[in-house]
């Protein structure tokens, strides 16, 4: 089963690398991983995707908090949660493309934010359900590059970390 | 505010924290401490041959007396050097505290001269550790280093201090107290989990209590022989929970685990509840994870949240630290009021099928004319030592058989790596215990491999003038994994039999001490005489019969009830 956690880790040198070599070491997988600051710039916000079934997923949030680093740790697809991930996607645009992307890119309300005259870069946001589709749409046209940021998330309402 | 230069603030710490002795070796890196220590004078400083008899020394005062032992090393090899003693540490929960020197700020990550990343390379096998870039924050990781080595489950911490940073001047504003936003360790364990326990304990016609060495780290004994006496029932131990619970008393059933005896591998696998305190059920002492305890419910009281559940599924989980959860435990008892003897009669049945376990498989071993068994060996310094000695083990059979034939009545007397299953701790740890208890007999069991392996701190013990005693238990054998392949490799003994060995007698006599050597039965209990009164640090070899094996055995990966036996 897939699972997100949210993290709050100590803004110190290492505190990512005691997280990473966590999960390699102890044979756990990690199938995305955010990093950023929050607004308290003493902390950082790490939204790990992971897989395992409820054994492992309650040793890794343990694991976890085990670290002295690690403030919080939250399986917040426990609940309602909103998850979005970011993707640029260089296409290819050519005479007889350029418009059939542009339309796509309307359809999926994504940005078109670098042209050239070979070329579109469109910007997609939504969940990893949107952000296949887009991509699988756009292969036949011809994907020349795909960069992803992997999924951020936080829990619906009320609830905060 | 005073201002310190970062060499003197360690030296201050060291004092602050009531160390009275670190166990290191010097070099570039780190000779700005060595020299403020020097000029300080307060710390005694005992200086090894090998850093990492440095890290197990320290490791051996930590165990011996339940206080943090500090080492020290310079950077590049001298810290690599310690790691294997800082995993040794982690593996067991022991506390300590390990400076190395490193390169100053300026010249990190250039492949400077004796440069390593000992940060990057101890993060997985220590509980925390610092790189210190800024003189300003080094009071507070001090501080911050001690109470996370000794707090909640314990284990080594590593500062790693670039030489620049020692020199430079900053505040000394060493706090008394310290609080961690991102780490308190859970101590006070929740009572309604305890009275749930307590109803299992109810229930059960066929507990056992099954203890680690989290009872002799947090010094839990007095109230697990309460639990235990109040209810009546059966205790067995892992090898790290040795001495938590008297060895010879009457509801001890001695080691369990690959090695344990069979009445205790019989118990637990028999068992209808399982206290657990304090102990992680590990690999060894399970054996198949599948075919163990299959009827039984479980209570498992751990510090550390990690340890339960990982595993086997608990019933019961109690976070906490042991000595106060066995107190409310032993508390909900004694109000409950039932008295001895009804826990006594209820439980009788289950006793009586032990004593017959107990009865039909006791620990034993072969005695043959003219040979010196291991295991002889060990039961004469038992009897020698009257169990008051405080014993270092090596690792592998002489380590087993220790376990095995000597009765632990106390905690903190046996020093063994349990986790990590270092060959070469013994000896240096015993260096370390020794320097805690100057007047205390401490005794090294080692074989003639792992003995091998940190020979030099002899040279150590001389220097302090240490009377470690050393019992080598010589078979020319790397005995353990040559039973392993009697066993299970059609005798093909490969890479396991020494043809050279050293004169140890000759060898003692190299570095100054005595040496003595039994090659009969009959001269075993007069070696071990004249090797524990004769002054000094002294090596007693015993020649023994080379091929005998530690049993019971469990095969790794078989069930603990299909043991291998005499």
């Amino acid at each position: 089963m897939k699972h997100t956690l949210s993290v709050l880790v100590e803004n110190e040198p290492g505190a990512l690398s005691r997280i990473t070599g966590l999960f390699s070491g102890r044979g756990f997988n990690i199938e995305s991983l955010c990093v950023a600051p929050t607004m308290d710039h003493t902390m950082s916000h790490l939204t790990l995707v992971t897989t395992g079934d409820e054994f492992i997923i309650e040793q890794i949030i343990k694991q976890l908090n085990r670290l002295i680093d690690v403030y919080k740790v939250v399986d917040i697809s426990e609940g309602e949660f909103v998850e979005r991930e970011m993707a640029l996607i260089k296409v290819k645009a050519e005479d007889e493309t350029r418009a059939e992307v542009l339309r796509m890119c309307d359809i999926f309300r994504c940005k078109v934010v670098d042209v050239s005259p070979k070329t579109y870069t469109i910007e997609v946001t939504g969940p990893k359900s949107k952000l296949k589709a887009v991509i699988e749409l756009l292969r036949p046209i011809g994907i020349k590059e795909i960069t992803r940021t992997g999924t951020i998330a936080m829990q619906r309402e009320k609830k905060s970390l | 505010m005073e201002k310190l230069p970062g060499k003197q603030m360690v030296v201050e710490a060291l004092k602050r924290e009531g160390v009275d002795v670190v166990f290191g070796f010097p070099g570039g890196a780190i000779i700005d401490v060595y020299d403020a220590m020097e000029k300080d004078g307060n710390i005694k400083h005992v200086l090894v041959r090998h850093e990492q008899g440095a890290a197990h020394a320290a490791d051996g005062y930590a165990r011996a007396t339940g206080k943090v032992g500090v080492c020290i090393a310079t950077s590049g090899p001298g810290a690599t050097n310690t790691v294997t003693g800082i995993a040794t540490a982690y593996m067991d929960s022991i506390p300590i505290v390990v400076f190395t020197g490193q390169v100053p700020t300026s010249l990190i990550g250039n492949d400077a001269f004796q440069e390593v990343d000992i940060v990057g390379i101890t993060r997985p096998c220590t509980k925390h550790n610092y790189l210190v870039k800024d003189v300003k924050k080094l009071p507070r990781i001090l501080k911050e280093a001690f109470y996370i080595a000794r707090s909640g489950r314990p284990g080594p911490v590593l500062i790693d201090l670039p030489k620049d940073v020692q020199n430079q001047v900053a505040e000394f504003d060493y706090p008394d107290k310290i609080k961690l936003r991102s780490y308190n360790p859970v101590v006070e364990p929740h009572t309604r989990q305890i009275e749930r326990a307590f109803k299992l304990i109810e229930k059960s016609k066929q507990p056992i209590i099954y203890v680690g060495g989290g009872v002799i780290i947090s010094n839990a004994h007095k109230e697990l022989r309460k639990l235990a006496e109040s209810i009546y029932a059966p205790v067995t131990m892992t090898l790290m929970g040795l001495g938590a619970f008297p060895g010879t008393h009457e509801q001890s059933l001695g080691m369990l685990g690959m090695h344990g005896t069979y009445c205790a591998n019989m118990t637990m696998a028999n068992t209808d509840l399982i206290i657990a305190v304090g102990a992680r059920f590990d690999d060894r002492v399970t054996g198949k994870i599948e075919a163990f305890a299959p009827n039984a419910k479980i209570i498992h009281i751990d510090i550390d949240p990690t340890s339960i559940q990982k595993n086997v599924k608990v019933d019961v989980p109690i976070v906490g630290d042991c000595k106060r959860a066995l107190k409310k435990l032993v508390k909900v008892i004694e109000e409950d009021g039932r008295p001895k003897e009804v826990w006594q009669e209820r439980f009788q049945p289950w006793w009586d099928q032990i004593r017959a376990w107990a009865k039909r498989h006791p620990l034993t071993y072969k005695k043959e004319p003219g040979v010196i068994k291991p295991q002889y060996v060990i039961e004469k310094l038992y009897e020698l030592t009257k169990g008051k000695a405080i014993i270092t083990t090596e690792v592998g059979q002489n380590q087993m058989w220790t376990a095995q034939f000597y009765k632990f009545d106390e905690p903190r007397t046996l020093l063994t790596s349990g986790g990590l299953g270092t060959m070469g701790y013994g000896f240096p740890a015993a260096i370390g215990a020794q320097m805690a208890f100057p007047d205390k007999l401490v005794v090294d069991v080692a074989g003639d491999g792992s003995i091998q392996m940190n020979i030099q701190e002899m040279a150590t013990a001389m220097e302090q003038r240490l009377p470690v005693k050393i019992v080598i238990l010589n078979n020319q054998f790397l005995g353990m994994v040559r039973q392993w392949q009697e066993l299970f490799y059609d005798r093909r003994y490969a890479a396991t039999e020494f043809t050279v060995t050293p004169d140890f007698v000759k060898l003692a006599e190299a570095y100054g001490a005595k040496g003595f050597r039994a090659t009969k039965p009959e001269e075993v209990e007069e070696t071990l005489k004249k090797g524990l009164e004769a002054e000094g640090l002294t090596i007693m070899e015993f020649a023994i019969a080379r091929e005998e094996g530690v049993f019971p055995m469990v095969p790794a990966g078989k069930a603990t009830t299909e043991m291998l036996l005499v």
